[in-house]
C-alpha cells in the first residue's frame, strides 16, 4: 500500500462544488415540478435558477480543466474487466475478494464507473443543461420585444428535464451507497476530501505515476 | 484536508451570496412607476371657468336649452358626439360567422333586465340623450345631447327614474351649467356602476365603491392615492371614448390597455416579463372583484311574479341585498371573488336577436374567442353571470319581453306580471313574430374583469396557479405550466427507478453487512 495522491485540489473543489449544486436543484427543482414543499414556488424558481447559473460556471471550469489536464481519458468506456467487475459488486463483495480494477492515479475509475460516468457526462448532465437553458429561455410567442425560440410548449422541454432530474436522483442514491465499497467503508470518502489514498502497490503503475509528476 | 474545507466552505459563501443578492429587492433609482406616480398626481386646473361665461348667467327652462347654450361656443362638438356609441348605442362591428352586423345596446339582448326595446323610458334614463322614450327619438337633433351627463362637475345633475334621459325635475340646470369640466368618476359611474338594473349588478368591477375607494379596491382610483379618473385611462378624441365591453363589442380594437402607461414588460423580473405573452396583466393583478359590493352572478327569471296580497314584493338576504323581487325573479350574489379564467384573443360573437338557440345547452349570449394555440391570445380574467330567462319555445329564439310599463295595458311584466302578454308587446317591438309558447332557458354572459387592480402586494402569488391541485387556472388545461402539470409516464418511470435504485442499495447494503458478520464469526 502507498499513499497516493489521487484528486487534484480542482478535482476535489469541482466534485464537492457538482454535489452541492446538484443536491440545491434537485431540491429546488422538485420543489419546482410540484413534489416538495419548501422555499414556496416563487423562491423556488429564483434559486434554481441561480444555482443553474452557478452550475454553468463550474461546468464550464470542469471541461476546461478535463481537456488541459487530459483526465478526460479516465471516462473513456473499456469493456476490460467489466465482466470481473460486475461479477465482483454481484459475488466477491460478499466474500471480502479484492476488487478485480487496480485503483491507480492514471485510471481511478472501474470499467462501471467509466460507463456510468461517461452516461452522466454525454447524456444525463447536457440533457439537464440543454433543457433548462431551453425552459430557461423559453418565450412563445413572439411579441414585444422578445425573441420567441418557437417552441410552442414546455411539455417536450419539461418531460425531458424531469426525466433527467429523476436519474440524477437514482445516481445521487448509488453514489452514495458506492462510496462505502472502497477498501474500508470511509476510503473512498476520504480520498476525496483529502485528495490521498492508499492504493495498492504495483511497479509499472508506479513508476507512471512518477512519471506523471515529473511531467 | 483543511484546504478541502476551505474550498467547500468558500464555494458554499458564493452560492449564499448569490443566493442573497437574487433574493434581495433592489432598486431605489427612478422607475417607470414612479414617473407615472408624479404624472397621474399632477392634477390640472382647467384653463376657462364657466361660471363667468354671460351665455351661462340665467334660468334654464329646458335642458336642451343648456345643449344650445353649449354648442354657441363648443360648435360642432355636438357631431362628434353624435358619432359616438354613448349616444348611438350601437356600431359597425364584424362578428365571425355573421359578418358586419351593427351591433349595441339598441338590439343586443343581455341576461339580466333582457333589452331596451319597448323599455326605453327606463333603460334610457342612461342615455346621453333627452327624450328617448321609444323608437321615435329623433338622433339627428343635436339639440338633444345631454352635455350634462358627462361634464357636470356639481356632483349635482341626476337623471329622473322612468324619464326615458330627461333631467330630474329637482336638477338646478343653470347650476350644473356653470360648474362643467372634465367628467368624473361620478358622472361615468352614475350610469356604469348601475348597469343591470342596481349597484355592481352587471360588471362585477365596476361599482359605487369605486367613488371614493381605498388602494386596496383600486390602486388607481384611489382617492387617498393618485385617485385617477376614467377618462385618464379611456382617453377621448372627439368625444370617441377609447375602450367597450364585450357585451356589446366583438372586435379587437379600440381596446384599453394597461400597456398605454405601464408598457409591455413592465417587471424587473425577466421571468414575470415573459408572462405578459401569455397572460394578461389583469389576471395577476385582479386577485379578486367585487370586493366592496356584491355583484349578481345568477337571475332566475322563473321565479318572477309572485304576489303577496296581488302585490309584489322583495325579499333581502342578512347584508340587505335582494335575493328575490316579483318583478324579476330571484338572484343569487357573490362577493370577494376569485374571477373565472378564459383565453381570450380580443375578439368575441354574439347572441344577436332571431338566432336560433338549443334549449338543451346553456345559450351563450356572448362567446369570447382565444386558445393557447393562438398567438394573440392571452389568459385573461372574467365574471360569468348565468341566468334562466324567456324564449320562444316554438320559433327557438330568446324573446324580447316588455317589461317597463308606462300606461296601463300596455303589457308591461313590472306591472301585469303576465309573461305571455310581456313576450307579445316586446317581440312587436323588435318586429319578430311570437308564438304564443315561451319557455325559459339557460343563458351565459362572459364578462372581461379590468378594474379593481390591486396594490402589488396583493398580487396573485406564483403558486396560485403553479400548483398541483385547484390552481386558478386548474380548468384552461392543454398546455403545460410548471409546478401544475407533469408527464404520468415519467412519474411512474421516475418514481419506480428510485424505488429500485434504493431496494438495491438496501439489499445489496443487508448481504454486505450479513457477509461481514459471517466472516467476523469465522474467524473468531
Amino acid at each position: 500500500m502507498t499513499r497516493e495522491y489521487v484528486y487534484k485540489r480542482f478535482e476535489r473543489f469541482w466534485h464537492w462544488m457538482q454535489a452541492l449544486l446538484i443536491i440545491f436543484l434537485g431540491f429546488t427543482g422538485f420543489e419546482i415540478h410540484g413534489s416538495i414543499h419548501f422555499f414556496g414556488f416563487e423562491q423556488a424558481v429564483k434559486l434554481h435558477n441561480v444555482a443553474a447559473i452557478a452550475f454553468l460556471v463550474l461546468i464550464i471550469f470542469a471541461v476546461f480543466w478535463h481537456i488541459t489536464t487530459g483526465e478526460w481519458r479516465q471516462y473513456l468506456p473499456t469493456r476490460k474487466n467489466l465482466r470481473a467487475q460486475m461479477e465482483y459488486y454481484i459475488f466477491g463483495i460478499f466474500r471480502n475478494a479484492p476488487h478485480p480494477t487496480k485503483k491507480t492515479v492514471l485510471s481511478k475509475l472501474n470499467p462501471l464507473q467509466k460507463i456510468v460516468y461517461a452516461g452522466l457526462k454525454v447524456i444525463v448532465i447536457p440533457l439537464m443543461v440543454m433543457s433548462g437553458l431551453v425552459y430557461m429561455f423559453y418565450r412563445y410567442p413572439q411579441r414585444y420585444e422578445v425573441i420567441s425560440l418557437n417552441i410552442a410548449g414546455l411539455k417536450v422541454v419539461a418531460t425531458l428535464h424531469t426525466l433527467g432530474a429523476f436519474l440524477l436522483v437514482c445516481f445521487f442514491i448509488a453514489h452514495l451507497y458506492l462510496i462505502t465499497t472502497g477498501t474500508t467503508i470511509t476510503s473512498n470518502l476520504k480520498a476525496m476530501l483529502t485528495g490521498y489514498e492508499d492504493l495498492p502497490d504495483d511497479e509499472s503503475e508506479k513508476s507512471n505515476s512518477l512519471m506523471m509528476e515529473q511531467l | 484536508m483543511k484546504k478541502t474545507i476551505i474550498s467547500i466552505g468558500f464555494g458554499v459563501l458564493v452560492l449564499s451570496l448569490l443566493t442573497m443578492l437574487t433574493l434581495t429587492d433592489h432598486g431605489t433609482a427612478t422607475t417607470p412607476l414612479m414617473k407615472l406616480h408624479t404624472k397621474y398626481r399632477q392634477k390640472v386646473t382647467p384653463s376657462v371657468d364657466h361660471t363667468q361665461f354671460t351665455q351661462l348667467k340665467k334660468h334654464f327652462s329646458k335642458p336642451q336649452d343648456v345643449t344650445s347654450a353649449c354648442i354657441s361656443c363648443h360648435n360642432e362638438r355636438h357631431t362628434e358626439v353624435m358619432q359616438s356609441s354613448h349616444w348611438n348605442w350601437e356600431r359597425q362591428e364584424y362578428v365571425e360567422g355573421k359578418g358586419i352586423r351593427t351591433l349595441g345596446k339598441k338590439n343586443i339582448l343581455n341576461n339580466f333586465c333582457i333589452g331596451i326595446s319597448g323599455n326605453e323610458q327606463s333603460c334610457n334614463k342612461c342615455h346621453i340623450g333627452y327624450g328617448w322614450g321609444d323608437k321615435s327619438f329623433d338622433f339627428k337633433n343635436s339639440l338633444n345631447v345631454d352635455c350634462l351627463a358627462c361634464h357636470d362637475n356639481s356632483n349635482t345633475y341626476i337623471k329622473a327614474v322612468g324619464g326615458a334621459g330627461m333631467p330630474d325635475a329637482s336638477v338646478d340646470l343653470a347650476n350644473v351649467a356653470r360648474h362643467v369640466g372634465k367628467p368624473m368618476r361620478t358622472n361615468c359611474g352614475t350610469c356604469h356602476f348601475y348597469g343591470g338594473g342596481g349597484n355592481n349588478v352587471k360588471h362585477g368591477d365596476l361599482e359605487k365603491a369605486l367613488f371614493d375607494p381605498s388602494r386596496d379596491v383600486d390602486v388607481h382610483m384611489a382617492s387617498d392615492g393618485e385617485d385617477m379618473q376614467c377618462v385618464d385611462c379611456h382617453t377621448a378624441r372627439k368625444h370617441q371614448m377609447l375602450g367597450k365591453m364585450y357585451s356589446v363589442s366583438s372586435m379587437n380594437r379600440n381596446r384599453v390597455e394597461c400597456e398605454q402607461c405601464h408598457t409591455a414588460m413592465p417587471h424587473a423580473d425577466d421571468i414575470l416579463n415573459k408572462h405578459t405573452l401569455k397572460v394578461a396583466c389583469q389576471t395577476c393583478h385582479i386577485p379578486e372583484y367585487a370586493k366592496v359590493n356584491p355583484t349578481k352572478l345568477y337571475w332566475d327569471w322563473t321565479t318572477a311574479g309572485k304576489l303577496k296580497d296581488g302585490k309584489p314584493y322583495e325579499e333581502t338576504d342578512s347584508t340587505g341585498t335582494d335575493v328575490y323581487m316579483s318583478i324579476k325573479g330571484s338572484f343569487r350574489w357573490g362577493k370577494n371573488l376569485k374571477p373565472d379564467y378564459i383565453w381570450f384573443n380580443g375578439t368575441a360573437s354574439h347572441y344577436l336577436i332571431g338566432d336560433t338557440l338549443d334549449p338543451s345547452v346553456p345559450v351563450k349570449i356572448n362567446t369570447l374567442y382565444g386558445s393557447y394555440d393562438d398567438p394573440d391570445s392571452k389568459i385573461v380574467p372574467v365574471k360569468i353571470h348565468r341566468a334562466k330567462q324567456i324564449y320562444d319555445t316554438q320559433y327557438h329564439y330568446l324573446i324580447q319581453p316588455k317589461t317597463f310599463s308606462t300606461k296601463a295595458g300596455d303589457g308591461g311584466y313590472w306591472k301585469e306580471f303576465n309573461w305571455n302578454r310581456a313576450a307579445q308587446e316586446g317581440m312587436k317591438q323588435i318586429n319578430l313574430p311570437y308564438s304564443d309558447n315561451y319557455g325559459f332557458v339557460e343563458t351565459e354572459m362572459t364578462w372581461p374583469i379590468n378594474h379593481m387592480v390591486s396594490p402589488k402586494n396583493k398580487t396573485v402569488p406564483c403558486a396560485e396557479c403553479h400548483t398541483r391541485n385547484n390552481g386558478r387556472i386548474a380548468s384552461l388545461t392543454g398546455f403545460y405550466i410548471p409546478g401544475r402539470d407533469y408527464t404520468s409516464w415519467v412519474e411512474y418511470l421516475g418514481s419506480g427507478f428510485i424505488l429500485l435504485t434504493l431496494a438495491g442499495v438496501f439489499i445489496h447494503g443487508g448481504m454486505r453487512i450479513a457477509s461481514f458478520r459471517k466472516q467476523k464469526e469465522n474467524n473468531a
